[in-house]
């Protein structure tokens, strides 16, 4: 088994949030708490991209390393989760992570944060699996129901592929193939653009 | 005076049992998960345990992500 991986193919992400709305309703995620958004680079500049963010279930996940109360646990799958009732809500994770994935709601008066909450890969928590307490506290668990994310599932350009690694990427790599396109898809350049590119925020200022 | 003795005693011994220490926290283990166990995606009913059968069912799944297998040749 390998393991568990969202792939956004930047070329088809249409920045429709389809995938947030689908995450936001499936999960029933509370009101000020985005599992997972669309960022969209150099946004109204022709050739925008943009991508579906959420919890990338890092290997080697910098929250589980920062967590002071090490609530965070890997499942056999490769799945990031953590234990609601162990954190404490102090936002290292917040912090550590680079997709900017653990999110807090607001739990009282003054910005009070509750109890960090991320995307779960719809995997739910370490609750009996679909029980009223994991749907509230976690939200659906539909990989216990053979299915995958509500997002990737959901997307209705298949940009966001979810699943087992070896097959998301197989399924990349023969759409890659068919786009007629060979090594430049991969790698740094197209990532971050060819060296000596400029900035396309040099516009002038009004 | 025996009666005084073991008066005090009493007094002594009880006085002192509020001064015991007593962990009242849970034993934390640096780098360790402390929260409660989870449960494998394949032990739920639909799969009765049989991780096999849940890898299957989550392979073909995310193989419907691959329009061009389903569509077949012409659709390329």
């Amino acid at each position: 088994m390998a393991r568990m991986k969202f792939l956004c193919d930047a070329e088809r992400c249409i920045e429709c949030n389809g995938c947030v709305t689908a995450c936001k309703n499936t999960n029933e995620v509370p009101w000020g708490v985005n599992r997972r958004r669309v960022v969209t680079m150099n946004d109204g500049v022709p050739g925008e991209r943009s991508i579906s963010v959420a919890c990338m279930h890092c290997s080697d996940a910098p929250c589980m390393a920062v967590c002071p109360v090490d609530c965070f646990y890997k499942t056999e799958e490769g799945v990031v989760l953590h234990d609601k009732d162990l954190c404490i809500g102090c936002g290292y994770c917040f912090y550590a992570c680079p997709f900017g994935a653990p999110q807090f709601p607001q739990a009282g008066a003054f910005g009070l944060r509750g109890k960090m909450d991320k995307c779960t890969f719809c995997a739910g928590g370490p609750e009996k699996d679909n029980s009223a307490d994991e749907f509230s506290k976690y939200g659906e668990n539909r990989l216990a129901m053979g299915k995958l994310p509500a997002c990737a599932e959901m997307c209705s350009t298949k940009a966001l592929l979810g699943g087992d690694g070896d097959i998301i990427a197989d399924i990349y790599r023969q759409r890659v193939l068919t786009r007629g396109k060979g090594s430049e898809v991969w790698g740094w350049g197209t990532a971050y653009g060819p060296g000596g590119q400029k900035p396309p925020a040099a516009q002038p200022k009004s | 005076m025996r009666t005084l003795v073991v008066g005090l005693a009493a007094i002594v011994a009880l006085g002192l049992a509020g001064c015991g220490e007593q962990p009242q926290v849970v034993q934390y283990k640096q780098g360790k998960y402390q929260g409660k166990p989870d449960a494998k995606p394949w032990d739920s009913p639909e799969f009765g345990g049989k991780q096999a059968d849940w890898e299957r069912a989550i392979n073909t799944r995310a193989q419907h992500q691959n329009e061009y297998a389903r569509t077949g040749p012409s659709g390329r």
